[in-house]
This record gives structure tokens, C-alpha cells and sequence, in this order.
């Protein structure tokens, strides 16, 4: 990953970015851009398969998987505005597609994937410059983007970049908000509990947004934050990254 | 087909959820268990090459069980400890049965142990005459109430402190009431220890058991288990098929890590090593020790070589401690012998995977408990691998229950899931009609009012991304 920077990425929305937050994918392209980087949204793109491999529903994961896959043939680098569809490409299709004739080939694509901000950290090595009003933070590491996917704190090093952004963390920044996908709808009251929970401790810091590179958790911290008509607001990694930063 | 009858792990987390003190009192409990094990834990590279050599010394053991449980068996022969074999919990029952009854044993004190639970050991004992009194202060506590353990480690941790004080004074003969933790404590030893010396036998589990040796293991930190497996004339030790490590030196990095994992302890208060009856040289000691293996489905879960991975478990609880969902409803919800992450894993597997789907599904899949297993159980793929088992009845599948999880409805979801999702042509439809029409959907809609309990509804943007796209031309391919 040293050396040579790519130039030329595929960009992957994602399903919960693609209908309900296009602006963090929009942000995210335009970082990338930003970067020097081409970026590439084959068109087809649907979902990872998540929902369905979690239940178990693995030939239905399967199908809609190989429709994505076969979307990214050019040996590039493919980035993720999400730590939880990233660590489904990841490190769940190989699990998917094990004994499968399309195994290689899905391990191969496999190898190309990022989240955005690990990409933009690790690989493109951004440096970022604060544009911005001063403004308090709070940060929720997405479960998936942690400890499937392996983030080490890139979105926070992205945020620790920006001048004027004071991160007020969370008390238990790394306990899960309760979405767990279908879990939210078939173990609405654990699930309930835990959300509920979340948004008290990040209210309890002060901060006036909550982020996270996740779409699931931000659906999740906002209902729930919107129920109880609070003024704290979510936003997606890029789009405040990409807010705070683009020339106006 | 369809499973029996499912309990539905749903109806009884949600009643525990309204119960405010159960839930400060777990919270504050494993606050305090998550905090204690951090402090011993202080380089994350010991901690992984801990976890790693751990992890190595059960995938071992597991790997040459059927030869390491005869030499087990054969060890002990030598040592004078019996072994009895007992593929059912009713055979364990009765084989136990049989060993105190020989000896004319009325009444047996019992240390820890998760198996003799999974027997409902005291209950059966009890209608056949026999007194079991559990001697860990913990047991002895739900004892007193009739109820199950709520932790594997610390099965009375659903109560607080006045909640046991309260108990004491009505259930003790002659107890004062009284909120100080010496004095409850000094209240609980007085009956236990004029019990020890009464009972007629004394049963304990095992958290060890090695084969090269014929010794088992027990780590506790109060003495009863001394106490218990001590002072009676009869032992009887009691063990999952799994627990057996070939070697002495296998046991040190298992000890170290359950201690630190478990209770955050850099060691525990007493470590017994036992290794048969009292000689003829020896001034205590009990006449007879006996070991009773139990398979109750192990050996199915053994069969599966993913699935196995369960049996590394070395009941330490530090995924229950670390889980966000116990943690906020509690050991009993679960209404399993073991509760958490662990149990939600192995229950199913004892059970059936259909009568416990419901269970299964109890999991965000956080990954909390893998993260902190000290055996590296990867619980949270095992229960999508359980989630599978309950729907399909997968050719060359060992689990039970099999596919009896299996719905229409689900079915027939993710059918039209899948249906959708693999054309973008009709994603692209369905998109459309999402950010224009997704807003008048009703919040009490089937699945979408479950959502809306805690949260306002989820409403798409006015243009999705990919319209988004094409319209301001960002490169197609």
C-alpha cells in the first residue's frame, strides 16, 4: 500500500446510503476526488447481501452477491461509504462463496475492498483542512466497522485533523446501538433498550452531532433521537468531513 | 416441519426490560466485572498470545478427545477415581442416584457446577429423598428462592445487596436482618459449614480435567468447593465430555486466563487439584471419589467441525459480562441453563435450533463476546451458521432441529429479496418508489411499527444516490 497511490477507484453506495443518506456518498466520491482519485460507480448496484446472509438465507445472499461482484472486474480498489457492508464484502463473502466454482474470484474482489475513511487514511493519506465553524462532536464506532472490518480509529484521526471540531467521546463508545439489522424489527424491545441508551450517553456529551461511518447506526440514532425530539443531529463521516473542508 | 413449541426469548427480555432494578443491577455488576478483567489485561500482545496458546491447548484437546477421554478414564482408574459414562442427564441422574444410595447417602453439599444444573440435579435428588444443599454462596442464595442461576459464574448477580438481606431474615432460622456484606456472608457460612460436616457426600464440577494425570481441577474462591469435594466420605465430580486437556502444563495458561477473564482475578482464592481418594497414610480425604462424564449432546456439537469450536469454552463468562444484550435483560430471560452469548449458541445446539430460533436471533452479531473470548470462540459466526441450521435442513447437517425453524412468510421475504436485489432494473423500480411514495408508508405498518417503538420512522431521501448520479454524470461503466 506504500509508494504509489491509485488513481482511479470504484465506489460502492451501498444500500442504506443509496435510499436514505445519498449525501454521505455523494461527500464520499467528492473526497475521494479531492484526493487526486478517479472514481468509478458502475452502474447495478443494489445491495452486499448482509440482511439475508445473517439469517442464514445464504443462496439468497449468494445471488445478489455475484450481481455486485461481477459489477467491479478492473483490478481497483473498491470503497465503501460503511464498515458493515464493507466487512460483509470483506470478510464475509469469502465465507459465502467457500466451495463455490466462483470462490477465487470473489476472494480476489475481496481483497480490493475498503471502508472510506481506512481508505483515505491509510492508503490516499489525506490532509484535511477545517473550514469550518467550531463545533462539539460525539463519535459511535460502528460494531461491524471495529471488529469485523478492523478500523484502528481512521475516522477519528480524520476528525482529529479538523481544527475547529472539539470529539467528546462517548462513555461506551464501543457498545453497540442496538440496529443489528434485523434485529431491530424482530427484537424491537432489547433493541429499544439499547438505542435508547445510546442516544442518552451521547446527549450526555454535550456534542451537538453524533457520527459514525455507518448508515445502520445513523438511522437508528436518529429515529430514536427524532422520537424524543431532541435538538442533537447525526451525520454520516463523509458528509461532515466533505462539508467542513470543500472550498465555498 | 415445524419445531415443537419455540420459546420465545422476545416475551421474556421485554419483561425483564421493565424491571428497572434488575437492570441497574446487571448493569452496575458487569460494569464492574468489564472494568476488574481490563486491569489484568493492561498489554493487548499478552493478552493475544494468552488467547492464542489458549485457544491452541483446547483445539487440541478437542482434536484427540475420544482418545484423551480414555486415558482419562484410565488415569483416574489408576488415581481411584471411578469414572461413569452417562450420554443423557437422566443416566447422570440416575448413575448418581445409584453412587449415594449405595452408601446409604441422605444428604450431599454440592459446590459449584454448570453441569449438575443442566441435570436439574437438586430436583431430582430432592423427589427421591435426598437433600442437595449447594454450598457456593451464590447457589445458596437462589437456593433459598427456588431459582436458577442468572450467570454462570455469579448466579445470584441479578440480586443486590438488600435484596439478599431481605431474603436472609425470612429464610434463615433465627437471622437478624442485616445490609453488611460480612455479616450475610458470616450468616451463610454458619449453616453451610455445620452442613459440610453432616453431609453424607459431597459433588462438585470440574473446570479441568487431564488426562495424563487422572487429576481434575477446580477453581473457586470460597472453599466450599474444598470444603464439598473434603470432608464428606464421598466424592462424586461431575463434567461435560469436554473438559478433558491432555496435560498438567496445559492447565496454567487455561488458569490464567479463566481467572482474569472470569472474576478480573490474577488468580482465584483456592485452586484444587484432585487426585483421588484419601491414602492410606492420609489423615482426610474422602473413602471414594467418582467422576460422571455427560454427553447430552456434546458429542453431536463435536461432530461439526465449526460447530465444535463451542466445546473449546472454558465457562469464564466473560462474553455474558461484555454483552450489551444480557446485560440489560439478565441470565433468566434466557430461560436456559446457559444464558448470554455462550448460551445463546449452545442451547440451541442441546435443544434444537428450532424451538430456540427466536433465541438465535437475539444477537445485534456486535461481536463483543468473540472479541473478549479467551478461547476465541467465534460466537458471533456460529449463530448466522445457527440461523442457517434453523431454516434449512442442509444435506450432511448434524444439528438439532434442523430446518424446523423454517416459516412461509420468511421464506417467501427473502425469495422477493433476493428477487429484486439481483435485478437493478427492478431495484431501480422499487427505489423510485421509495423516495417518492416511501414517506406515506404508515408507522404502524407490519414490521415497520416494531421499528417505530423507539424511534420515528426511517424515511428515504427525495433521490436516491445512484439517480443522483446519473443526473450530475459522475462516471458509469
Amino acid at each position: 500500500m506504500n509508494g504509489t497511490k491509485p488513481k482511479k477507484v470504484y465506489f460502492y453506495g451501498t444500500c442504506l446510503v443509496d435510499l436514505f443518506f445519498p449525501d454521505a456518498g455523494m461527500a464520499g466520491i467528492q473526497l475521494l476526488r479531492r484526493a487526486g482519485v478517479e472514481v468509478v460507480f458502475p452502474d447495478g448496484q443494489t445491495c452486499c447481501g448482509q440482511p439475508a446472509f445473517n439469517c442464514g438465507y445464504w443462496e439468497e445472499a449468494r445471488d445478489v452477491a455475484r450481481t455486485q461482484v461481477a459489477l467491479f472486474p478492473e483490478d481497483l480498489p473498491v470503497i465503501l461509504p460503511s464498515g458493515s457492508c464493507a466487512g460483509m464484502m470483506k470478510v464475509h463473502y469469502p465465507e459465502l462463496f467457500h466451495g463455490q466454482p466462483d470462490e477465487a474470484k470473489v476472494r480476489a474482489f475481496s481483497a480490493r475492498v475498503y471502508e472510506l475513511t481506512q481508505f483515505l487514511v491509510e492508503v490516499l493519506d489525506v490532509q484535511l483542512e477545517d473550514l469550518g465553524e467550531p463545533v462539539k462532536v460525539t463519535w459511535h464506532s460502528s460494531c461491524h466497522a471495529v471488529r469485523d472490518l478492523g478500523l484502528k480509529g481512521e475516522p477519528q484521526a480524520l476528525i482529529g485533523q479538523l481544527a475547529n471540531v472539539e470529539l467528546a467521546p462517548l462513555t461506551r463508545e464501543y457498545e453497540c446501538c442496538g440496529f443489528g439489522g434485523t434485529f431491530s424489527v424482530r427484537h424491537p424491545e432489547i433493541s429499544g433498550a439499547m438505542i435508547t441508551d445510546k442516544i442518552a450517553d451521547a446527549t450526555a456529551t454535550g456534542a451537538s452531532l453524533v457520527l459514525s461511518t455507518d448508515g445502520g447506526c445513523l438511522m437508528n440514532v436518529n429515529g430514536a433521537l427524532e422520537a424524543k425530539s431532541s435538538k442533537l443531529k447525526v451525520q454520516h463521516i463523509a458528509e461532515f468531513l466533505w462539508e467542513r473542508t470543500r472550498a465555498r | 416441519m415445524h419445531a415443537e413449541k419455540e420459546i420465545h426469548f422476545r416475551d421474556a427480555a421485554a419483561k425483564a426490560l421493565l424491571d428497572p432494578q434488575l437492570r441497574a443491577n446487571f448493569r452496575r455488576a458487569m460494569d464492574g466485572l468489564i472494568t476488574k478483567r481490563k486491569a489484568q489485561f493492561p498489554d493487548p500482545r499478552d493478552l493475544q498470545d494468552l488467547r492464542d496458546l489458549s485457544t491452541a491447548i483446547r483445539s487440541r484437546s478437542l482434536l484427540c478427545l475420544p482418545e484423551l477421554l480414555e486415558q482419562l478414564e484410565a488415569s483416574c482408574a489408576k488415581n481411584g477415581i471411578k469414572v461413569h459414562w452417562a450420554e443423557t442427564c437422566e443416566q447422570a441422574n440416575q448413575l448418581i442416584l445409584g453412587l449415594l444410595q449405595a452408601k446409604g447417602a441422605k444428604t450431599l453439599v454440592k459446590g459449584k457446577s454448570m453441569v449438575s444444573e443442566e441435570m436439574h440435579l437438586n430436583a431430582f435428588l430432592e423427589s427421591k429423598g435426598i437433600e442437595a444443599l449447594e454450598s457456593d454462596l451464590g447457589e445458596y442464595i437462589i437456593q433459598l428462592d427456588g431459582e436458577t442461576p442468572s450467570h454462570i459464574i455469579m448466579p445470584a448477580i441479578h440480586k443486590n445487596k438488600d435484596q439478599i438481606a431481605r431474603q436472609f431474615s425470612q429464610k434463615i432460622k433465627d437471622a437478624k436482618y442485616t445490609e453488611d456484606v460480612d455479616e450475610l456472608t458470616a450468616m451463610a457460612r454458619k449453616v453451610l459449614r455445620q452442613k459440610f460436616l453432616d453431609a453424607d457426600a459431597g459433588l462438585s464440577g470440574v473446570n479441568f480435567a487431564v488426562a495424563e494425570t487422572g487429576t481434575l481441577c477446580l477453581v473457586e474462591n470460597e472453599g466450599n468447593g474444598r470444603m464439598s469435594t473434603h470432608v464428606p466420605p464421598l466424592h462424586i465430580a461431575v463434567m461435560g465430555l469436554e473438559k478433558v486437556v491432555a496435560r498438567l502444563e496445559d492447565v496454567a495458561p487455561l488458569y490464567a486466563i479463566l481467572t482474569r477473564s472470569a472474576t478480573g482475578q490474577a488468580v482465584s482464592t483456592y485452586f484444587n487439584l484432585i487426585t483421588g481418594p484419601r491414602g492410606a497414610d492420609e489423615k482426610d480425604g474422602p473413602q471414594e471419589v467418582h467422576l460422571v462424564i455427560l454427553d447430552n449432546g456434546r458429542s453431536r456439537i463435536y461432530a461439526d467441525p465449526q460447530l465444535r469450536a463451542t466445546l473449546r469454552c472454558i465457562r469464564c463468562g466473560a462474553c455474558m459480562n461484555h454483552c450489551p444484550v444480557y446485560t440489560r435483560v439478565g441470565g433468566h430471560a434466557y430461560e436456559a441453563i446457559y444464558p448470554g452469548p455462550i448460551g445463546k449458541i449452545l442451547t440451541p445446539q442441546m435443544e434444537g435450533v428450532g424451538v430456540r430460533h427466536d433465541l438465535i436471533h437475539g444477537s445485534s452479531l456486535c461481536g463483543a463476546c468473540g472479541e473478549v473470548c479467551p478461547v476465541e470462540i467465534p460466537i458471533p459466526e456460529i449463530l448466522v451458521r445457527l440461523r442457517r441450521e434453523a431454516t434449512h435442513d442442509d444435506v450432511g447437517s448434524t444439528v438439532a432441529g434442523r430446518g424446523t425453524g423454517r416459516t412461509a412468510t420468511e421464506d417467501w421475504a427473502w425469495r422477493l429479496w433476493a428477487g429484486v436485489l439481483k435485478r437493478p432494473a427492478l431495484y431501480r423500480v422499487a427505489t423510485w418508489f421509495a423516495t417518492r411514495f416511501g414517506r406515506a408508508l404508515p408507522a404502524n405498518a407490519p414490521l415497520i411499527r416494531n421499528w417505530t417503538q423507539s424511534r420515528t420512522k426511517p424515511v428515504p431521501a427525495r433521490r436516491s444516490l445512484t439517480e443522483r448520479l446519473r443526473a450530475e454524470g459522475v462516471s458509469h461503466e
